[in-house]
């Protein structure tokens, strides 16, 4: 009881908060299904829901009426803390101290029905909530998979509308679903209940006979076994080189942004990841990669100009370089102190490139322009769904070398040394040598990233390399999964992908991380896409199995 | 002839003398104890000599390599592991990347060999992961292999920690209380497997232990220590009958009744 009124209490506090900054606001311009909701109402049902499936689960004893008691009891207190904002705000002006408080939200809030039946309203609406997130405690696992599947998905279509119109209204036989499915703004409501039947259909056939189609995959003698896996590889290369055309140049454009993050991830995910070395300042490396294609190759400076490919090789060099320069004066640092050493010398590397002293050289604030586009065999990488296939590349040959790494010595040194640094050592790992190679390929991956960056804006400036993208590239780390291949893809895919897809995301990008952060360590510390246990003893035909798939993960991401 | 021999090593922390002009010498396969009152110095003279600190004064020699400021990455080359009084495993590691890490000083390949997946490569790592899989069964946990270290249980992770020590194919054995929180029955098993160790493997043991069974049980030297100082060095029954070492573990004056009770 004190539980549930204690979840309701906090996720009426959330509701307010969501409210007064205005989210709710920016998100209902947006509907999931039109006319009927919005992306403002789903996001609060969402936390009511959440609220009251909390309070169902933490009901001690799980008698089925206690456990629909506690959560009709969240959703009403959410509820009721939502109408108490409702009624305040009718009664006194909140716009002095917040300024999004404005009339437009008190309407959205109580379904356009004015404060007193509005009131009522939501009361109802967040007891409902509560005994629906109560109800689906209670069902049965299969029922709650996909009912939590389906909805999700009309919820992902609603939400990435954006992003699924366009691809459709390009294929001429797939338009015929634009018209089925959406309107100019939202899911249709029959194209919301057919999409909702189908998953949930395709998740029911799925359970029954997903266990026969595995077993009957096992049974197929290893040659056919091994044709169908290819053909599966080669279906998902196929789908990834003829995405850029597909998508249209916005959404190239995106993920040309998300495979950039993906390679800085990447080398990241080295350095924290597998060496437990907490980097801040791997801006630095991105910066000096991109730097450095600057200075090589662009005309405007005048000193050199290389093209792309061949500056490429310094500019790697010069990348690992610099990472052991970084390293060599915090070898002895630990945790904490690692991380503001890292954190300065990224803010050092920005100032440097801005300051008037290295001008000449670097072109200070104005930065560097003109920088050549890379070309290969006069197919120039010149627009956003050319340089996607610079980046795929890029990916492919970092997550490559990756995974070679990840299961070597030197991979096992590094997870050694992240777990015991004493130990490791006593255990004849010489740290200094593993830690600056840590740092070393760490910082090429970013230089990597770096020259294409700078290829792809044709110039660079001092003001691209500040300490949010460290902040950003660290945060998709621990939202995918430390030290997680996949979990990196997904991660850049849902923190830089999904902001770059909702408009309305862009005001709250901050806050979102700042939460998105909170809630995986509060429920998912091992994050979205963990790390798999490396299974060595027996199985390593399987192993070679799940390298395979996780190199398929990674298209699909 | 003595694989380990140290001449007068001393180790302060501030005022604290936590080890004074220790000599002791271990003989080639041998199981060597070292006993003595909590605080005596024990695990800090085991931290001398795995180059976790560095003695202020003194000389150890292995095997006629002196081993003062050596790191302990290049120690435990030289052909001595070790293992912790509190177990220090690799938590997030299973069993045998536990045991490939004990490896590591026995593996060549580079950065390069590795990306490249060069025939060496992969001959080594094919090598090492049948040489591990060896060591679990050797410490009887074949078929544990790829669990998680941390979801061990206590006994097992004691014998993998053993077996990490093994891995990296050491002449000296160092083991901070092996038989700490085990029962009579886990407790024999393990002084089997130590007496094992040493038989069939030739491996110099040295040890530290609390329970008498185990140390009087299987050592051939008993080294005492006490305030960092050693007070008396000898075989099992010897040690037994030393006054000094009775007073040292029940307090002075207790050697007199228990002469006169005797």
């Amino acid at each position: 009881m004190k539980q549930a009124i204690k979840i309701g209490l906090i996720g009426g506090v959330v509701e307010i908060l969501l409210s007064l900054i205005g989210m709710v606001e920016a998100f209902s311009q947006r509907d999931i299904i039109a006319h009927v909701i919005s992306m403002g109402h789903t996001l609060l049902i969402i936390v009511a829901l959440f609220m009251g499936y909390l309070a169902a689960k933490r009901t001690p004893g799980k008698g089925s009426l206690w456990v629909l008691a506690n959560s009709f009891l969240s959703g009403l207190i959410v509820g009721g803390l939502v109408s108490l904002l409702v009624i305040v705000g009718s009664l006194i002006d909140l716009r002095k101290v917040f300024v999004n408080a404005m009339p437009v939200l008190y309407e959205l809030l109580t379904f356009k029905q004015g404060t007193q039946i509005g009131v009522f309203l939501l009361l109802g609406a967040g007891a409902l909530s509560g005994v629906l997130a109560g109800l689906f405690f209670l069902s049965p696992k299969l029922l709650r998979r996909v009912l939590l599947i389906s909805l999700g998905s009309v919820v992902g279509a609603g939400v990435l509308q954006d992003l699924l119109r366009p691809t459709f209204s390009l294929w001429g036989p797939l338009a015929i679903i634009n018209e089925w499915l959406f309107t100019a703004n939202g899911l249709t409501i029959q194209g919301a209940i057919g999409l909702f039947v189908l998953i949930a259909a395709l998740l029911l056939f799925w359970s029954r006979k997903g266990s026969v189609i595995q077993t009957g995959f096992r049974q197929l003698p290893p040659a056919p076994q091994r044709i169908l896996k290819m053909s599966g590889i080669l279906i998902l290369v196929f789908i990834l080189l003829i995405l850029p055309q597909v998508l249209g140049l916005f959404l190239s454009e995106v993920f040309t942004i998300v495979g950039l993050y993906v390679l800085l991830g990447l080398g990241l995910n080295i350095v924290v990841g597998y060496a437990g070395l907490l980097d801040l300042g791997y801006v630095a490396f991105f910066a000096i990669g991109s730097y450095t294609t600057a200075v090589l190759t662009s005309p405007e400076l005048g000193f050199f100009s290389l093209s792309f490919w061949e500056a490429l090789p310094f500019v790697i060099v010069m990348g690992v370089f610099s990472g052991v320069l970084l390293g060599t004066p915090v070898l002895k640092m630990r945790g904490d102190y690692l991380a503001i050493a890292t954190l300065g010398f990224g803010e050092i590397i920005r100032i440097l490139v801005l300051s008037d002293f290295l001008r000449p050289w670097l072109g200070g604030a104005q930065g560097i322009g003109k920088i050549p586009k890379a070309s290969i065999a006069g197919f120039e990488f010149a627009g956003p769904q050319q340089i996607y296939y610079l980046i795929l590349a890029g990916c492919l040959l970092v997550i490559f070398i990756s995974l070679r790494l990840r299961d070597s010595r030197l991979g096992r040194a590094w997870m050694a040394m992240r777990e015991d640094e004493d130990v490791a050592q006593a255990m004849g790992i010489n740290l200094v040598a593993t830690k600056l190679l840590a740092f070393a390929t760490g910082a090429g991956f970013s230089a990597l990233s770096g020259a294409i960056f700078a290829t792809k804006l044709s110039s660079v400036y001092p003001h691209s390399f500040n300490v949010m993208i460290s902040i950003n590239i660290v945060c998709v780390i621990i939202v995918g999964g430390m030290g997680s291949i996949p979990g990196v893809i997904v991660g850049a895919a849902a923190l830089v992908g999904l902001p770059e897809l909702l408009r309305e995301f862009a005001e709250y990008r901050l806050f979102v991380y700042g939460a998105a952060l909170v809630a995986m360590m509060l429920l998912r510390p091992e994050g979205l896409w963990p790390e798999a246990v490396h299974r060595r003893e027996f199985h390593e035909e399987e192993e070679k199995e799940a390298e395979s798939k996780s190199s398929l993960e990674l298209k699909s991401g | 002839m003595a694989l380990l021999f140290t001449k007068k090593v001393t180790k302060r922390f501030g005022g604290l003398v936590a080890v004074g002009d220790l000599d002791i010498d271990i003989r080639e396969k041998s199981i060597h104890s070292i006993i003595g009152p909590n605080g005596a110095g024990k695990t800090t003279f085991f931290n001398c000599i795995t180059g976790f600190y560095k003695p202020e004064e003194g000389e150890i020699l292995f095997n006629d390599h002196s081993l003062v400021g050596l790191l302990p990455d290049r120690i435990v080359r030289l052909g001595i592991s070790r293992t912790y009084q509190n177990i220090r495993l690799f938590p997030n590691l299973t069993a045998m990347e536990n045991i490939l890490v004990g490896l590591h000083g026995h593996l060549r390949a580079g950065f390069f060999g590795i990306v490249m997946s060069t025939p060496a490569t992969r001959k080594e790592e094919k090598e090492a992961a049948e040489e591990a899989r060896r060591l679990l069964k050797f410490v009887n946990l074949a078929g544990k292999g790829d669990f998680l270290a941390k979801n061990l249980p206590y006994g097992d992770q004691r014998r993998l920690e053993i077996a990490r020590a093994l891995a990296s194919r050491p002449k000296l054995l160092l083991l901070d209380e092996p038989t700490a929180g085990m029962n009579p029955r886990e407790t024999q098993d393990m002084m089997d497997f130590i007496q094992h160790l040493r038989d069939e493997l030739g491996i110099t043991i040295l040890l530290i232990e609390h329970q008498m069974r185990v140390v009087m049980g299987i050592s051939e030297t008993v080294t005492v220590l006490d305030y960092g100082e050693k007070i008396a060095e000898g075989t099992p029954t010897e040690i037994q009958g030393n006054p000094k070492v009775i007073e040292a573990y029940l307090g002075r004056g207790s050697t007199a009744e228990v002469s006169q009770v005797s």
